[in-house]
């Protein structure tokens, strides 16, 4: 009597499961992945690229102590032109401060109204508000700020002139607080519920729960949405361009027209010959940008990790 | 038997203080904003009309209506979808999908970021030395519509990411358990039960897209052009750029002309992001899970 064969035994082959709807998987894996990277490749791409065009001027004419200090800009005078950004730091710094001051407070209140204190429909309504304010276009802000705040601030104080600090400070700080809000207002969402459940038990109203336990706790969150706040208003390059008044001023008062970093390049960029000094050093004002905003993320996003890990 | 002490009545009278504080930090933080758009409502209003939509600007722009701005800022979204949406996708899919919790994750997250907080300008100034000149794009609808393309980048990536995110692990691990691939599953579980969040978010990208200006003055739009745009390398008048040029380029424009520019604009991003949340809402109702 024939014994049954055994079975053959299995060999590697068998347990191959490479068909085709193995390499696809892999070949998208691969695709995503480079998309993935895409982001990483773009912000290196940004910096090499605006260094490249800017790398004459900062190896030529680039003068650190004149560049940062000197509050004269005159790129354009072509016997002895001038290179100097701190009329236009001045300018920035002074529009942005001036939006902070107003958007800070306002944006945080605002926050926790929706997130601690209205509920169901009002709370739905707030936040769409929010979200659709924050969607108004930066050129529309500018027109606002040249046609409505110009003629507004004229009248109310009696000012010859109505572009000033005060109308792009306002501008940019309500441009800034519905973004910051939002932000501020997940940072606040953030903290568990448990922890307003047990300041609750213990009898706290409901304003001892938002100020001695949810507000040190999404103090982080909050921080990290006031430094975006602080990026936006200092990227912002529109509004600023058309409501400042655009020229180049330390400004002593509010009233004062300034003029600021970013709207000097989309001023001036359209003007100037490719690869002259004058097109070399907008650039490295780009740079300059460019490495304020990243430090200026860079430690938002440290901040807010920062909550999330302890 | 539980009478108010002296304290709680104190302690109630501050919780409603600071209620109504902030309710009032709130409204005049809305309330500005509502009245300037009811007034670009009020004063733009009158200018438009089918022929202000439809027809050229004339009288070297003193007059006529908007249309090449309008058909280029077309251009120009679509265009810069074309190229933002696939990339954006896909860096979510990685990311959501695919991406461990590690350093180079959150070396990717940190340059979305960074992408979405580099200034306007700095991207029209990349635009400029990337596309217009290295990659000899010219000031064309291409150059001007990559620039967009990266810039709103994170606007697809965030948003599609958290609807991808929002699909139960579980529904993968029944597709995985029954033999399927990573894509197999994917593409038949987690993409269907996430594309009209994905969707949501295109619409808020096309919002985003349509209303800057910045990143598009050096790299593709021009103040005029007596032509409309044939081809990606044309270049071509927009909308948001018409708006800078009419209220501070041109001397003697009517004054009704840059409002109702303004109005078309601030009306077309707010569409977009109404109809998005709109869909967002509808959708958070339909969920099953």
């Amino acid at each position: 009597m024939a014994l049954p064969r055994p079975a053959p035994s299995p060999r590697a082959t068998d347990f191959d499961r490479r068909n085709i709807a193995w390499y696809i998987d892999k070949l998208v894996q691969l695709l995503v992945f480079i998309g993935g990277i895409s982001a990483i490749v773009f912000v290196i791409g940004i910096f090499i690229f605006i260094a490249k065009e800017g790398l004459g001027f900062i190896l030529g004419r680039f003068d650190f102590t004149e560049f940062f200090t000197s509050p004269y800009w005159y790129p354009a005078d072509e016997d002895d032109p001038e290179y100097g950004i701190l009329a236009l730091i001045a300018g920035t710094a002074s529009v942005t401060g001036l939006a902070m001051t107003v958007a800070i407070p306002f944006s945080l209140g605002a926050a926790i109204y929706i997130a601690e204190f209205a509920s169901g429909k009002t709370r739905e309504l707030l936040k769409v508000l929010v979200e659709l304010l924050a969607a108004v276009p930066s050129v529309v802000w500018g027109f606002i700020g040249l046609s409505i705040m110009n003629p507004l601030i004229i009248e109310l104080f009696n000012v010859p002139v109505g572009l000033n600090v005060l109308n792009a400070g306002i501008i940019l700080g309500l441009m800034a607080a519905p973004i910051m809000t939002s932000i501020a207002e997940d940072a606040l969402k953030a903290v568990p519920d448990r922890y307003r459940e047990a300041a609750e038990a213990l009898g706290a109203t409901r304003w001892q729960v938002i100020y001695k336990t949810v507000l040190p706790a999404a103090k982080n969150g909050l921080l990290g949405a006031v430094l975006l706040g602080v990026g936006r208003g200092f990227g912002e390059t529109m509004a600023v361009l058309m409501a400042t008044g655009h020229s180049i001023n330390i400004p002593h008062s509010i009233f004062d027209s300034v003029r600021a970093l970013t709207a000097t390049i989309a001023a001036e960029l359209g003007e100037t010959a490719v690869g002259s000094d004058h097109y070399q050093a907008l650039f490295t004002i780009g740079i300059f940008l460019f490495l304020i905003t990243f430090i200026i993320n860079l430690s938002a996003d440290l901040i807010v990790r920062g909550i999330r890990r302890s | 038997m539980f009478e108010a002490t002296a304290i709680n009545r104190r302690n109630q009278r501050t919780q409603r203080l600071f209620g109504i504080l902030f309710l009032l930090m709130t409204a005049l933080l809305v309330a500005p904003v509502l009245l300037i758009l009811t007034m670009l409502v009020i004063k733009g209003g009158p200018a438009i009309s089918i022929d202000f939509l439809f027809t050229n600007p004339t009288h070297g722009m003193t007059a006529g209506g908007i249309f090449p701005a309008l058909l280029g800022t077309i251009w120009l979204v679509a265009v810069a979808l074309l190229i933002s949406v696939p990339l954006g996708v896909a860096a979510a899919i990685y990311l959501s999908e695919y991406a461990g919790n590690n350093w180079f994750t959150r070396i990717i997250n940190l340059a979305v970021i960074n992408l979405a907080g580099v200034p306007s300008i700095v991207h029209a100034l990349f635009g400029v030395g990337a596309f217009v000149l290295f990659f000899k794009f010219g000031t064309s609808i291409l150059a001007a519509s990559l620039t967009l393309a990266i810039m709103t980048l994170p606007v697809v990536i965030v948003a599609t990411r958290e609807s991808l995110q929002s699909v139960p692990l579980a529904f993968r691990e029944a597709c995985w358990n029954m033999g399927a691939t990573r894509w197999q599953t994917i593409r038949r579980v987690v993409l269907p039960n996430a594309v009209s969040g994905i969707l949501t978010g295109i619409i808020l990208e096309v919002s985003r897209t349509a209303g800057e200006t910045a990143p598009i003055m050096f790299t593709g739009a021009v103040f005029f052009t007596p032509f409309l745009p044939q081809g990606i390398f044309d270049q071509t008048m927009a909308l948001s750029l018409h708006l800078f040029v009419v209220s501070t380029q041109v001397p003697g424009v009517p004054d009704d002309l840059p409002y109702g520019v303004a109005l078309v604009l601030v009306a077309l991003v707010l569409l977009m992001n109404s109809l998005s949340i709109a869909f967002r809402m509808y959708l958070r109702g339909k969920k099953k899970w």
